[in-house]
């Protein structure tokens, strides 16, 4: 029984970081909390549901959701950030908001207000492992978010642009000064974060077998969480608040003795942590 | 005419929330993004005492005040250790940490919410519509009186050199602490009287009705109108009121049009309509 929410755990755990990731980069070279990623990684789903419906392959898919919200996400940082960018750090936050409440409507009148099943159903097989059942839909979910997990380590501590992503994190000003294009490095962050954001998008479709207008809604607030509990920018500290989370959830939900949501739980999880730590795990 | 009263009432009642939390954005500078659970701290205070201890209007108001004043107060700690986005993703939680608590915990109601709740009256007269409309226009005035003798007052100096700069205020002897906290406490007082208003005028409360997406539109109402002034506040709550009424005909297209509404002027006009630094009343006072 322990084991089994530990492995539920790890496959949400896996999600809330791939979503929160995207939110880290964003956070770690422009400094604002973009909630409409979320939406972004929504459109994933969709787009995904799109490809499969002209091309029923999940390779398919996952290319085009990716490269869809890729696109859309350089179309967010170009049009709507880069011009306030110098205003008061709450008009970009509202202007998020505003993005985000756009962007579900925006489905609703597209694709309808009721959840849409994914058009493939899925045969996971389940291993068993002496006592422990290990579902492969959550072995799927897992095993997926630790590639793109090792692809994003790979693009950001061995790659020049990486490099170039850190330093303009580090201090915008001193990077351009060393000959670093800031607002394209700033353009590809947003690209490579929201293209995550599709790849989960599409991971959750797939594995709850659902896609709905405000599937945003519960990774919008607990990315932030985790991105605050993370430290706010860092890669290293969303990775581990995020399967954090996601372990916390599964084991909490499992024993707790009275109903309360998850959501709720994740948030009182976040406040207790900034009492003790205000910084963060990973602070920069 | 009921129409137009309620339109009236709920004017009011947006116009303190706006007040109130510009004291504490506008202000202080203190980012929140989760007004809405103070709001529902009044609501719901006022709301209990009403229908459980049998009291009226007039003493169930002041408790929801006091009570939601000492909330405040301890809900506003945080942004002593805690600042700026930060702060900012704390008071989301709070918001949903709230409405949780009113909807999953019996005492609250639940999920059923609080019904029941009496309408305010004078002696054996039930307040007539108008008459309601008219005691929240008075203290919806009272509250505009307040935050601005706030902002003109040492208060007002204090808030504002801790939203400038936390540090050269506190090495100039500016409690830092006590501003930050003061804002939390005067702010999240006139959100429960907002709330007070609002839990007597629908008589019937449920969690959801203190939402974060609420919180958002609070906010928006002051950055529309022109954040940290009287006159923004209330334009925005004005103009946030009516809004919605007006794309009415639009249905299903209503809160698309909202949003981008939202977009726009975050995009186009980020000084607010009448701010401070806004175009427009640049250009007003130039001429005065």
């Amino acid at each position: 029984m322990f084991l089994q929410q530990v492995i539920n755990g790890l496959a949400t755990g896996g999600i809330y970081t791939l979503v929160a990731l995207g939110l880290t980069l964003v956070y770690g070279v422009l400094k604002i909390l973009h909630i409409a990623h979320a939406g972004i990684y929504a459109l994933g789903a969709y787009l995904a549901l799109i490809a499969y419906r002209i091309y029923p392959n999940i390779y398919f898919a996952f290319a085009f959701a990716m490269v869809g919200t890729a696109i859309g996400g350089y179309l967010v940082q170009k049009y709507l950030y880069w011009p306030i960018l110098d205003k008061p750090r709450i008009v970009p936050l509202i202007a998020s908001i505003g993005l985000f409440l756009a962007l579900e409507e925006l489905y609703r009148l597209i694709w309808g207000p009721y959840v849409i099943p994914f058009p493939q159903k899925f045969h996971w097989k389940s291993y068993n492992l002496g006592h422990i059942r290990l579902p492969g839909s959550d072995l799927f979910v897992f095993a997926l978010s630790l590639f793109f997990l090792f692809i994003l380590y790979w693009i950001v501590n061995r790659t020049k642009v990486g490099l170039a992503m850190r330093a303009v994190s580090d201090d915008k000003e001193v990077a351009e000064a060393s000959g670093i294009d800031s607002k394209w490095i700033i353009a590809l962050s947003f690209i490579i974060g929201s293209a995550l954001a599709g790849a989960a998008g599409l991971m959750v479709g797939v594995y709850y077998n659902s896609i709905y207008p405000t599937m945003g809604d519960v990774p919008a607030y607990k990315s932030l969480a985790i991105i605050v509990v993370g430290g706010m920018g860092s890669i290293e500290g969303t990775v581990i608040a995020g399967f954090g989370l996601g372990l916390l959830e599964a084991l909490l939900i499992g024993y707790l003795p009275f109903a309360f949501p998850r959501d709720a739980l994740a948030f009182i999880a976040m406040i207790i942590f900034l009492l003790i730590k205000p910084e963060g795990l990973f602070s920069r | 005419m009921n129409y137009y009263l309620t339109i009236l009432i709920y004017m009011g009642i947006n116009s303190i929330l706006a007040l109130s939390l510009n004291i504490i954005v506008g202000y202080a500078g203190q980012i929140s993004l989760g007004h809405a659970a103070f709001y529902g701290v009044g609501a719901y205070t006022s709301a209990l005492i009403a229908t459980k201890l049998g009291v009226s209007f007039w003493v169930a108001l002041p408790a929801a005040i006091v009570m939601t004043a000492f909330i405040g107060a301890i809900l506003g700690l945080p942004s002593l250790r805690v600042s700026e986005d930060f702060l900012a993703i704390t008071t989301i939680g709070i918001n949903f940490v709230v409405q949780a608590t009113f909807k999953y915990v019996k005492f609250f109601g639940g999920a059923l919410g609080v019904s029941g709740i009496p309408f305010p009256s004078i002696g054996h007269h039930n307040l007539s519509l108008a008459e309601f409309a008219l005691m929240t226009t008075i203290f919806t005035v009272l509250a505009a009186i307040i935050t601005y003798w706030v902002s003109v007052s040492w208060i007002g100096l204090g808030l504002k050199a801790v939203r400038e700069d936390e540090l050269a205020a506190s090495s100039s002897g500016v409690n830092v602490y006590k501003f930050k906290v003061l804002a939390f406490i005067i702010g999240s007082a006139l959100a429960g009287l907002a709330g007070s208003l609002y839990a007597h005028f629908m008589m019937f409360i449920t969690a959801d009705d203190f939402s974060f997406p609420l919180s958002i539109t609070i906010l928006s109402m002051i950055v529309i109108g022109g954040i940290g002034t009287v006159r923004g506040a209330f334009l925005g709550a004005i103009l946030l009121t009516i809004l919605p009424e007006l794309f009415r005909p639009l249905a299903n297209y209503r809160m698309l049009v909202y949003a981008i509404l939202l977009i726009l002027f975050m995009r186009f006009l980020p000084e607010g309509l009448i701010g401070d630094e806004s175009i427009l009343w640049k250009k007003l006072t130039r001429k005065a």
